[in-house]
């Protein structure tokens, strides 16, 4: 399952894990990403907040956790290459995250509502 | 929201657009990346007709220029082109232009799109004293900039322009198709390249033609990141009502020993007293990419200023800015903060031409 907030990142569930990144509609507007601020392993990220940012050659963009919970892993093939979000932004997610809410993805738009906010 | 006249050939091409100076343009094609390297090691077209026209003419232009613009046209050559600005009276600047010297009588202003309005009321109420015309001619001239190492092959081979014989920051009026057109060895890049002004219908067929040799459309994206590699101002950022070309560090182009121009006083005051403010290039550490507004930090953690443009480099690989800082911190070598989002990162003051500009001298 998937889902989305309106400001663009997305939450591939598996289980009570959330694989967070940024969807391909995002990603093809930000154009060339040149850096992901990442959070660290071990951090909490909280729905709604910002967790890093994500910055293109244009401009930086906050990046927010879709849901609450601690961070497990991080991306690290985009600390060296975060070109890959543009390559790929649904493989390349960001951060895992091991929810400790995912009543929280009740919130989140599906498939369908996000598409209609992209336009 | 205004359009150029390819406004209608960018969206067929897919450009991603965007408002800027009240136009709908193509901030980029294909990606700013491959735009702008193909600027800087071959050849672009940018469609900068957004950018405003104006025709000065009459027995007074000259002294009447000379009296608007910061630049000396003083006895200049014809066919010559001066970079300034035109000054409120306290200093800060109405706009930044090209001033275009056809013959003593007849000079040809590029304004930004974004100030034409205002420039053209400026300019007219100053002219209301002197014995010259305004032409407003912004709604007549489509403009493309073809920039980059290979631009003057691709005007000859492309275009059938030959531009050989124009030095940097020269023009010629040429007759193409029949129609006149004028064509410079300027632009704002850092890179050899030259503006072709021409009437909307002739600025699309070449255009087209330049799209069917394959020379690569290049939107605002990098027409930012080239001009501000190459240290130059855009108006708005570096350069406003607020900011002088002397706090900017632009006073090269004010010529102070000219008799009087519009902002003359304020501008020597500011040179001789120092100003409270200057704009600095800032090279900053570690993964931090500084931006528009973010603030500037002594050791102390005390703001000090803010940045203007930032960039992290496409041909430098660097994180480097424009700032405006307090004064005691604009000497080169000076080391300060810069806060990004929740973090601070130690930047050092460095020079603002950040790459040295090809031009063809």
């Amino acid at each position: 399952m998937t889902k989305y907030l309106s400001s663009h990142e997305y939450a591939r569930v598996e289980g009570n894990i959330a694989y967070v990144g940024i969807s391909p509609y995002a990603a093809a507007q930000l154009g060339n990403v040149v850096y992901v601020d990442m959070p660290e392993v071990g951090d909490d990220v909280e729905a709604g907040e910002d967790f890093g940012a994500i910055e293109s050659v244009k401009a930086a963009s906050d990046l927010y956790a879709p849901v609450s919970g601690a961070v497990i892993e991080i991306n690290e093939a985009l600390i060296d290459n975060p070109r890959l979000v543009n390559e790929d932004p649904l493989a390349n997610w960001i951060i895992k995250v091991e929810m400790t809410n995912p009543a929280e993805l009740d919130e989140l738009l599906d498939e369908e509502a996000y598409a209609s906010v992209c336009h | 929201m205004k359009t150029t006249c390819l406004h209608d050939l960018h969206i067929a091409q897919g450009a991603m657009m965007s408002p800027f100076g009240g136009f709908d343009m193509p901030i980029q094609y294909a990606d700013i990346i491959t735009e702008h390297n193909a600027v800087r090691n071959a050849v672009g077209v940018f469609d900068v007709s957004h950018m405003g026209e104006a025709l000065i003419t009459g027995n007074e232009a000259e002294k009447f220029v000379n009296h608007i613009f910061t630049n000396d046209l003083t006895g200049a050559p014809d066919n010559k082109i001066y970079y300034g600005m035109m000054l409120y009276p306290d200093g800060g600047c109405v706009d930044d232009l090209l001033v275009y010297k056809r013959n003593d009588k007849e000079f040809f202003l590029v304004p930004n799109a974004a100030n034409i309005d205002k420039d053209i009321a400026w300019i007219r109420e100053a002219a209301k004293d002197f014995d010259v015309h305004v032409h407003h001619l912004s709604g007549l001239y489509g403009e493309l900039a073809v920039q980059g190492p290979d631009a003057e092959k691709t005007l000859l081979d492309v275009l059938g322009i030959d531009a050989s014989d124009l030095e940097f920051y020269t023009f010629k009026d040429i007759e193409l198709e029949g129609e006149d057109v004028i064509v410079s060895r300027t632009g704002y890049t850092g890179e050899d390249g030259f503006e072709i002004y021409a009437s909307h219908m002739l600025t699309r067929r070449l255009w087209t033609k330049l799209m069917e040799a394959g020379v690569q459309p290049c939107g605002l994206g990098c027409r930012d990141t080239l001009r501000f590699e190459a240290g130059l101002p855009l108006y708005g950022d570096e350069l406003t009502a607020e900011i002088s070309p002397i706090m900017a560090g632009f006073g090269m182009f004010v010529k102070l020993d000219k008799p009087e121009f519009i902002g003359k006083e304020a501008c020597a005051k500011q040179k001789a007293e120092g100003t409270e403010y200057k704009l600095v290039g800032l090279e900053v550490q570690g993964q931090a990419i500084p931006r528009h507004g973010y603030e500037v930090l002594n050791a102390e953690g005390e703001t000090i200023g803010e940045i203007t443009t930032g960039y992290h480099s496409i041909t430098l690989d660097k994180n480097l800015a424009f700032a405006l800082v307090k004064t005691p911190y604009s000497k080169l070598g000076t080391e300060v903060q810069v806060k990004v989002r929740k973090k601070t990162f130690p930047a050092v003051v460095v020079k603002k031409r950040f790459y040295t500009p090809n031009y063809k001298k």
